[in-house]
C-alpha cells in the first residue's frame, strides 16, 4: 500500500464538512479531484492524519450564471468545465486555458477548485483565475469569505486560505463583449505544466488596445496581474509590433522568474516575451478573419 | 491486513458485476482491482499519475487508476480493459492495434485502449493531432508513438463505415 495510514471521512454535507475542518484543519487534507494530492500521499509527501473527501458533497460541482455572475462550482472537474456551453460564453479564457491543463484522464478527474487550492506557480488556472479577477469563495463553519483573486495566491503552494477553510467556487463577472481573450503556452508535452503561459483579456476597438490585463503562469511564483506591461500597452495598436515588443523589453523589469537549474530565470523571461510577441500576432490574425 | 488498518465496505458493478468487498481505505482503485479481483489488465506504472498504463473507466469516463482510492469507488460503475474486451467496445481497436504492431511489451496499451476509445466515442473523426492529445497523457517506451497514432486512425475509419 502507498499512502501512510489516514483516517479516512466522507461527509455527505457541506455542514459535516466544515465541520470536519473546524475539528482537523491542519492535519487533515481535503480530497477532491486527487489528481495532485494522490500522487504526494503516494511518494509519502503529504502524510495528512485525516482526509476528507468531498466527492459526495451535493451542488459542489455547479456551472452556472447566478445574477450576472458565472459561477464554477471547486469541484467541478476540468472536463466539464472546458466543456461548458455557459463558460464558453460567459468566460472564454478559462476553456482556452483548459485545453493546456493535464491529459484527458486527469481532466475527468480533477478540479477547478483544486487548482486554485494548490497554488502551483505553473499551473494554468490560477493565472486565468487572476485574469479575469475571480472572487474566490471560502466557506467555514462560522461563514463565507470572498476573497478576491488578485489576493489569494500568497507563493509557491500557498494560499491565503485558512485551514479551517473549504473552497467552495469561484465567481467572474462578465467582461464586455469587446473584449478579446488569449490563452498560450510553452511546455515539454502537450499537457504538462508550463515552462511558461501567458493570460490575456483586453478590449480592443478600432484595432487599438484600450483596457487589458496580463498575467503569466509558470514564471513568477504566483501569478498576478502586470499593471506596468498593461499600461505600456493600452493604447497601443495591435499592429504596432515596436510598441509590443517595447512592453516585452520591459518584461526583465517587471518580472521576478522562478529560478531553478533545468530552466534558468532569463530563459523564462525569454519565454515570457516571445508569449506577448505571439498574443499580439494571435490578435491580429483574428482581426483579420 | 494489520488489525488497526481502517477498512470501509464498499458496492460497485466491476464489468457489469455487482461486487461487495472490505477495502483498506487507503487501498488504490488500480491495486484493488489487480489485488482483489484479479483484474490484472489495468497496469501499475508510475504511481502518481504520469504513465497512464493504470487506467479503468469509472461511471463512463477514463481515469488514472492510481489516482483514486477502492473506497471512492463506492457506489460507481467500473470497466476494466478484461470488461471492455468482453464486450467488445474495444475489438475495432484490438485488432488495429495487433494488425500495425502497435504495441511491442504490451504494458501501455490497456491504458491507451481505455484512453482511444473515449476519444473515438466523442470524436468520430479525429486528425493526428487530436489523436496525439488525446494520448498525451499515455507512456509507451517501446513504439515511438508511430503506430499506435495509426491504429487509432485506422479504428476511427473503420468504425465510421
Amino acid at each position: 500500500m502507498k499512502p501512510a495510514r489516514f483516517r479516512y471521512l466522507r461527509p455527505e454535507t457541506l455542514e459535516e464538512a466544515l465541520a470536519m475542518l473546524a475539528e482537523w484543519g491542519d492535519d487533515a487534507a481535503v480530497l477532491a479531484g486527487g489528481q495532485s494530492l494522490v500522487p504526494m500521499l503516494n511518494l509519502r509527501m503529504a502524510q495528512p492524519a485525516v482526509l476528507i473527501d468531498v466527492n459526495r458533497i451535493a451542488g459542489l460541482d455547479r456551472i452556472e450564471i447566478i445574477g450576472e455572475r458565472l459561477h464554477v462550482g471547486a469541484r467541478a472537474r476540468h472536463a466539464e468545465v472546458l466543456r461548458s456551453a455557459t463558460v464558453a460564453r460567459a468566460a472564454p479564457l478559462l476553456a482556452l486555458a483548459l485545453g493546456n491543463v493535464a491529459h484527458e484522464a486527469v481532466r475527468n478527474r480533477g478540479t477547478f477548485g483544486g487548482s486554485l487550492a494548490l497554488a502551483d506557480p505553473a499551473a494554468e488556472i490560477p493565472a486565468v483565475t487572476v485574469c479575469l479577477d475571480g472572487a474566490i469563495l471560502a466557506r467555514s463553519s462560522t461563514g463565507e469569505r470572498r476573497i478576491p483573486a488578485a489576493s489569494f495566491f500568497e507563493g509557491v503552494y500557498t494560499t491565503a486560505l485558512r485551514p479551517e477553510e473549504l473552497l467552495v467556487g469561484v465567481d467572474f463577472a462578465p467582461l464586455g463583449p469587446d473584449f478579446r481573450f488569449c490563452f498560450r503556452e510553452v511546455s515539454r508535452r502537450h499537457g504538462d505544466f508550463a515552462l511558461a503561459a501567458i493570460a490575456f483579456a483586453g478590449r480592443i476597438e478600432a484595432g487599438r488596445v484600450g483596457e487589458c490585463r496580463v498575467v503569466f503562469a509558470g514564471v513568477e511564483e504566483s501569478p498576478r496581474r502586470l499593471a506596468a506591461v498593461e499600461a505600456a500597452l493600452a493604447g497601443a495598436a495591435v499592429s504596432d509590433e515596436q510598441a509590443w515588443r517595447a512592453a516585452g523589453d520591459g518584461l526583465g523589469a517587471v518580472l521576478d522568474p522562478i529560478e531553478g537549474a533545468e530552466y534558468p530565470a532569463a530563459y523564462r523571461l525569454l519565454l515570457a516575451r516571445n508569449l506577448l510577441l505571439e498574443t499580439r500576432r494571435q490578435l491580429e490574425e483574428e482581426a483579420a478573419r | 491486513m494489520t488489525v488497526d488498518e481502517e477498512t470501509l465496505t464498499i458496492t460497485c458493478t466491476v464489468n457489469g458485476e455487482a461486487v461487495r468487498d472490505v477495502v483498506p481505505v487507503r487501498r488504490s482503485l488500480v491495486d484493488w482491482v489487480r489485488h482483489d479481483l484479479g483484474l490484472t489488465g489495468s497496469h501499475v506504472g508510475c504511481e502518481h499519475g504520469v504513465c497512464g498504463a493504470c487506467h479503468v473507466q469509472v461511471d463512463g469516463r477514463v481515469v488514472r487508476g492510481c489516482l483514486m482510492l477502492a473506497v471512492q469507488a463506492d457506489g460507481a460503475r467500473v470497466e476494466t480493459v478484461e470488461g471492455a474486451t468482453r464486450s467488445g467496445r474495444v475489438a475495432v481497436l484490438q485488432d488495429c492495434f495487433f494488425e500495425r504492431a502497435a504495441l511491442q511489451c504490451g504494458f501501455c496499451t490497456p491504458g491507451i485502449l481505455l484512453q482511444a476509445a473515449e476519444l473515438l466515442e466523442h470524436t468520430p473523426a479525429p486528425d493526428r493531432a487530436e489523436i496525439r492529445a488525446a494520448l498525451s497523457g499515455n507512456i509507451c517506451r517501446c513504439t515511438g508513438y508511430q503506430a499506435i497514432v495509426e491504429a487509432v486512425e485506422e479504428a476511427a475509419g473503420r468504425l465510421r463505415a
